[in-house]
């Protein structure tokens, strides 16, 4: 099982102490997380996209790359890519790009972009939300697996002869995930083409994530990729982790408190106990994270969000640390200890290019 | 006898409350009017004055916690609907918007419902005919043509209700249970993801 951190870039004032961090800072902030990702034994960093303040990460390849020459083990990956307002040709050559510059430690996440002015600076409306997200990926797929592709369709110019280029490395296209915190037709989408289905699990009741992923697990089984237990499933996580769990609690209050997103609603208490949220121990962010195998199943990625809501950046390598050293370790070990031989690891570039010649073995031309 | 839900909202918020005072005559007399039509009622009240945070938090967060969950089930499960606002600023309360701000807006599509109002005063007297019935319009539920307005005045009569006030009950109470006892038995909150298109739909652009 795979274990990383993903982060949305957001750039919120510190409320304990009223400073905002500048663009600068947190920039380089993102490298530092990513590399201590690697240093403390994780496996995955995410990245963001957005294209509007607080926001800084409207050019994921640029800083994944970055990333990828400094480190040699992390996967990296995005959280999301916007599916939606990017042209598909554009995401099939930036990715495949960067497949190549990081030895095929590349995934990506697709995902809508809920902000709705977002979408016509792209020349796009997002009532066409969903067909955007089906029509494109239908075209980045054929221009990764394809080499010289026709297309037409409703939202973008049509291609004649058009070869995407670099080819992805060694002829395996990027795994992808498709991220969907309430649409069903993402989970559908990510069945169809038996990718990976990652839920969000950070703003609401665990009983929703376990909803779309018993639906994303049927429909993998019923088009046809294997059993509903080997379909490919991702989860997030919020935790906020101290030696002594009151200090743990006493610490993040007030970024809880003062959260862009759910601040000044319920208490940290109250949102603890009906979403995933986590704030306390190594022990308690242990059993509460293998507590969500009881609902999805077992599962193969496990990202947390921990850079957020204005926390500095010394408090968020501390939480690397400890998730290294106390955390992780023992997740492995016993998530390890409870996966069925017949349920997969999380796909590689390795695992894919492994799996796509013993089909060619299989199948001779 | 066929078995009914009565669910009852109730957005007053002192203790004791006219607006659940106006509430449980309504509800009685509906109960009573049911049995008379050969259906047996039961009732499941949801005081929103207990669900007030709740409803805060779910604005900020954007999903119902376990405790408005279960309210939120109840009424949208429920064979018929008795709900009664006080009347703040020549409107129903922001608190009673609130809850029927979160329900999902295909969820209440075609409940019988009882309006029902209460004031200080009798000036207020066309708040449910301005301001409920289009908010019910809206949800494609099915107002009763009788909604109750009372003012304060309206509880001084014999017995602590007004005579007037006693008989426009019984009529709404009646209406409500005619509504509701013309109709299948309850439906069950719907599964969200029973029509999810398949992908080779999706393709096609359906």
């Amino acid at each position: 099982m795979q274990f990383g951190v993903f982060s949305v870039s957001d750039i919120t004032t510190d409320p304990t102490t009223g400073r905002t961090p500048t663009e600068a800072e947190r920039v380089q902030a993102i490298v530092t997380i990513a590399k201590k990702a690697e240093e403390v034994g994780l496996d995955v960093f995410a990245l963001g996209e957005h294209h509007n303040p607080p926001f800084f990460s409207s050019s994921p390849t640029t800083t994944l790359a970055y990333i990828a020459a400094q480190t040699t083990r992390l996967q990296l990956s995005t959280a999301t890519t916007l599916i939606t307002t990017n042209d598909p040709v554009k995401i099939a050559e930036d990715y495949a790009m960067l497949q190549h510059l990081a030895g095929g430690r590349v995934d990506l996440m697709m995902g809508r972009g809920n902000t709705g002015p977002v979408y016509p600076w792209f020349g796009q409306d997002i009532r066409n939300g969903l067909p955007l997200a089906v029509e494109n990926y239908a075209l980045l797929r054929q221009l990764w697996d394809t080499d010289v592709v026709d297309w037409s369709g409703q939202f973008r110019t049509p291609l004649q002869g058009f070869t995407s280029t670099p080819r992805p490395l060694d002829g395996v296209a990027p795994f992808v995930w498709h991220g969907s915190i309430r649409s069903p037709q993402i989970a559908e989408q990510a069945a169809y083409y038996g990718d990976g289905f990652f839920h969000n699990h950070i703003f609401w009741p665990a009983e929703h994530t376990a909803r779309m992923v018993e639906f994303y697990r049927r429909r993998y089984e019923h088009h046809g990729h294997g059993s509903a237990d080997q379909a490919i499933v991702g989860l997030g996580g919020q935790v906020f982790v101290r030696r002594n769990s009151q200090d743990a609690v006493r610490e993040f209050r007030p970024y809880f408190d003062n959260a862009p997103v759910y601040g000044h609603g319920p208490s940290l208490e109250d949102f603890s106990r009906e979403t995933p949220l986590t704030v306390g121990s190594p022990q308690q962010v242990i059993e509460r994270t293998l507590g969500f195998r009881d609902y999805v199943g077992d599962y193969q990625r496990q990202l947390f969000l921990i850079d957020h809501a204005g926390l500095p950046l010394k408090t968020v390598l501390e939480q690397l640390d400890v998730l290294g050293e106390e955390v992780v370790p023992v997740l492995r070990r016993e998530f390890a200890a409870l996966k069925p031989a017949h349920v997969p690891d999380a796909p590689t570039h390795a695992s894919r290019v492994a799996a796509r010649q013993a089909t060619k073995e299989e199948v001779p031309a | 006898m066929t078995a009914r839900t009565l669910a009852v909202v109730s957005a007053g918020l002192s203790t004791p409350s006219s607006t659940r005072l106006l509430a449980d005559r309504l509800t009685a007399a509906t109960v009573a009017a049911l049995r008379e039509r050969g259906d047996d009622a039961t009732v499941e009240v949801v005081e929103l004055r207990t669900h007030a945070r709740d409803l805060a938090d779910h604005l900020v967060t954007g999903f119902a916690n376990g405790s408005l969950r279960a309210a939120i089930d109840t009424v949208v499960g429920a064979d018929g609907l008795v709900a009664v606002t006080p009347v703040f600023s020549a409107s129903y309360s922001g608190l009673f918007k609130t809850f029927f701000d979160v329900l999902d807006k295909d969820s209440l599509t075609g409940t019988p419902v009882l309006l029902g109002a209460t004031a200080g005063t009798a000036r207020h007297s066309l708040v449910v005919e301005h301001a409920m019935r289009p908010l019910f319009a809206y949800l494609r539920a099915i107002p009763a043509p009788t909604g109750v307005f009372a003012a304060s005045e309206d509880w001084a009569g014999a017995g602590g209700v007004d005579a007037e006030l006693a008989r426009r009950i019984d009529r709404a109470a009646g209406e409500l249970a005619d509504l509701v006892a013309g109709r299948p038995s309850a439906k069950r909150p719907v599964d969200p993801f029973a029509d999810v298109p398949s992908f080779e739909e999706l393709l096609r652009g359906q």
